[in-house]
């Protein structure tokens, strides 16, 4: 495989950007750090949403599903005596075989069946666990152990690199191209010889997996889990708005979505803590009518209209 | 005409849905480089018929061989992959790309996979084939209908089928498109493609087909040559009615 001058050039861009936010620490700022995490966490949940969401075009609702999973996981390991390190892949391994088995069941449903299902999923396994925890007599868990915010912040930055190179490989492969077929017209992907489901349910895969070990690294922020708290479905419509924000349509499309909405919804969080669900359904409308392919089509066109008035001149 | 080993054959396949048979107990064969015209009055079950041996639908009843093998169970992507390709009725291509990525998909995924700079050389080979090759980095949204429906042939091409199923790949083109296309088609045959063509087309049923199956409510009513199936009686009665009618 050889790699073109543009692909350096993204690849060394993305590796400095990398490295100053790896920075961030160093200012001591604990408040800084804290958005840093925020923003870093849904950085990586976004951009591996739209890993399977943006060239499908299937909403999914699910990602908390996956991080809940994946936050359990790891306060059960740990409770249990395992090592932090350990639940780590445990928690890709598990959210990638839930990821194959919704994926077995309802990828071959389309549109909106796709996205209540996914909703459904995640409500599904929030009351399992809070039945679980009746039936135990435990209220929630607790996750003690030495990981600080600045190690969870290093983490999800090192996740972050994973996802990046991941999805830019897979962009570059048969599987990338194959779902970009099925994207646009999935009788075609059919009757070309692409097997749709095996590469829909891979993708999804490498989504739940990712969502998955973002809860683990998340796990010792929250000290203190509950189910209300890992399986939130505002986890799941932040991601899609953020992604949608973004754009789907480039890799780094739901990393400029997600910076500006993050510290929104600090801000939003901080002088309306009530009304916070209110503001989220305003903005998502906004979001939809206003920028249906997000910030990634608006510097498109803007793009393609200075090309063309050059073409003029 | 000498008759090649039999690439394709249809045994019985019956397609139901509910209570209306749409194809009913066909049974014929192709043999390798032929072109076997499927022509029938509207409503007859020819495109269903197409889409029984691509694998978009599955046969109610019979089977369906590819070179002695049974295809009918399979899904259409491995049916793709085993070497039959299909153009639609009403032409698809993938709107976001462009007209080589839209051949690259042929190439990349079809019966003989190729990747990399192989599949876009192959890609383009195919579009230079159909004569599309200048508009190789164009957008499909730019394309007049002839040239869309030129770009899904060489998709189709691309993949390199044993068998090229074309489901009426003639229609809503212009006199003058006409006659680009059926000369194309001929070029195609002339390669010793193997080739099912759905068409209402009479001048290019005429010139293209070695051999034709008619259809008529489902039913197979008459196979043979073109000059010998348009003379048939029962076909023309198919196609105009009954003198009481």
């Amino acid at each position: 495989m050889s790699l073109a001058k543009r692909d350096w050039q993204s690849i060394t861009l993305s590796a400095v950007l990398l490295a100053v936010a790896a920075c961030l620490p160093l200012t001591g700022d604990a408040y800084m750090l804290s958005i840093g995490i925020t923003i870093a966490m849904y950085a990586v949940l976004a951009t591996s949403w739209a890993l399977f969401s943006g060239p499908t075009h299937f909403i999914s609702l699910a990602t908390a599903a996956f991080f809940g999973l994946g936050t359990y996981t790891t306060a059960i390991g740990i409770e249990n005596g395992l090592n932090y390190w350990v639940t780590l892949p445990i928690a890709a391994i598990l959210g990638a075989v839930l990821a194959a088995l919704v994926g077995l069941a309802t990828l071959r449903l389309s549109g909106v069946y796709f996205v209540i299902f996914t909703l459904g999923l995640a409500e599904l396994v929030r009351q399992v666990v809070t039945w679980g925890q009746n039936v135990s007599g435990q209220k929630g868990l607790y996750v003690l152990t030495d990981i600080t915010e600045v190690h969870i912040y290093l983490q999800l930055l090192v996740l972050g690199g994973i996802v990046y190179l991941t999805g830019w490989a897979i962009g570059r492969s048969r599987l990338g191209f194959a779902l970009r077929i099925i994207g646009d017209d999935e009788e075609v992907a059919r009757h070309s010889g692409i097997n749709t489901s095996r590469a829909k349910i891979l993708l999804f895969m490498v989504s739940g997996a990712t969502a998955a070990v973002v809860g683990s690294m998340l796990a010792p922020r929250y000290i203190y889990i509950e189910p209300a708290l890992a399986f939130t479905p505002m986890l799941s419509f932040l991601v899609v708005i953020m992604a949608l924000l973004g754009g789907t349509g480039r890799l780094w499309g739901p990393l400029v979505g997600v910076i500006p909405f993050t510290l929104l919804w600090e801000a939003i969080s901080a002088s309306f803590p009530n009304q916070t669900t209110l503001l989220l359904g305003l903005s998502f409308l906004v979001i939809v009518y206003l920028l249906p392919r997000g910030f990634v089509g608006l510097i498109e066109s803007g793009k393609r209209k200075m090309r063309e008035r050059e073409a003029f001149a | 005409m000498t008759t090649g080993p039999t690439v394709l054959s249809l045994r019985g396949a019956t397609k139901r849905f509910g209570g209306l048979v749409a194809v009913n107990d066909m049974d014929f064969d192709v043999t390798e480089h032929e072109v076997l015209g499927l022509i029938g009055p509207n409503g007859s079950g020819k495109s269903t018929t197409l889409n029984l041996i691509s694998g978009a639908l599955k046969p109610t009843e019979g089977t369906i061989s590819l070179r002695g093998t049974p295809i009918s169970h399979l899904s259409a992507a491995d049916i793709a992959r085993r070497g039959i390709a299909r153009t639609f009725q009403l032409v698809r291509l993938l709107p976001s790309m462009t007209v080589l990525e839209n051949v690259r998909a042929g190439a990349v995924f079809g019966h003989r996979r190729r990747w990399g700079a192989e599949a876009d050389a192959h890609a383009l080979r195919m579009l230079a084939l159909v004569g599309l090759d200048r508009r190789a980095n164009a957008h499909v949204g730019e394309l007049t209908y002839i040239d869309t429906k030129r770009v899904e042939l060489a998709r189709v091409l691309a993949s390199e089928p044993k068998v090229l199923l074309l489901d009426e790949w003639l229609a809503g083109l212009n006199p003058t498109e006409l006659e680009e296309g059926i000369t194309l088609i001929k070029r195609l045959r002339d390669e010793g493609r193997t080739i099912i063509l759905v068409e209402h087309v009479m001048d290019a049923i005429r010139s293209l087909c070695d051999r034709c199956v008619v259809m008529s409510t489902g039913l197979k009513i008459a196979e043979g040559t073109p000059e010998e199936v348009l003379s048939d009686p029962e076909v023309i009665r198919a196609y105009l009615g009954d003198y009481d009618a």
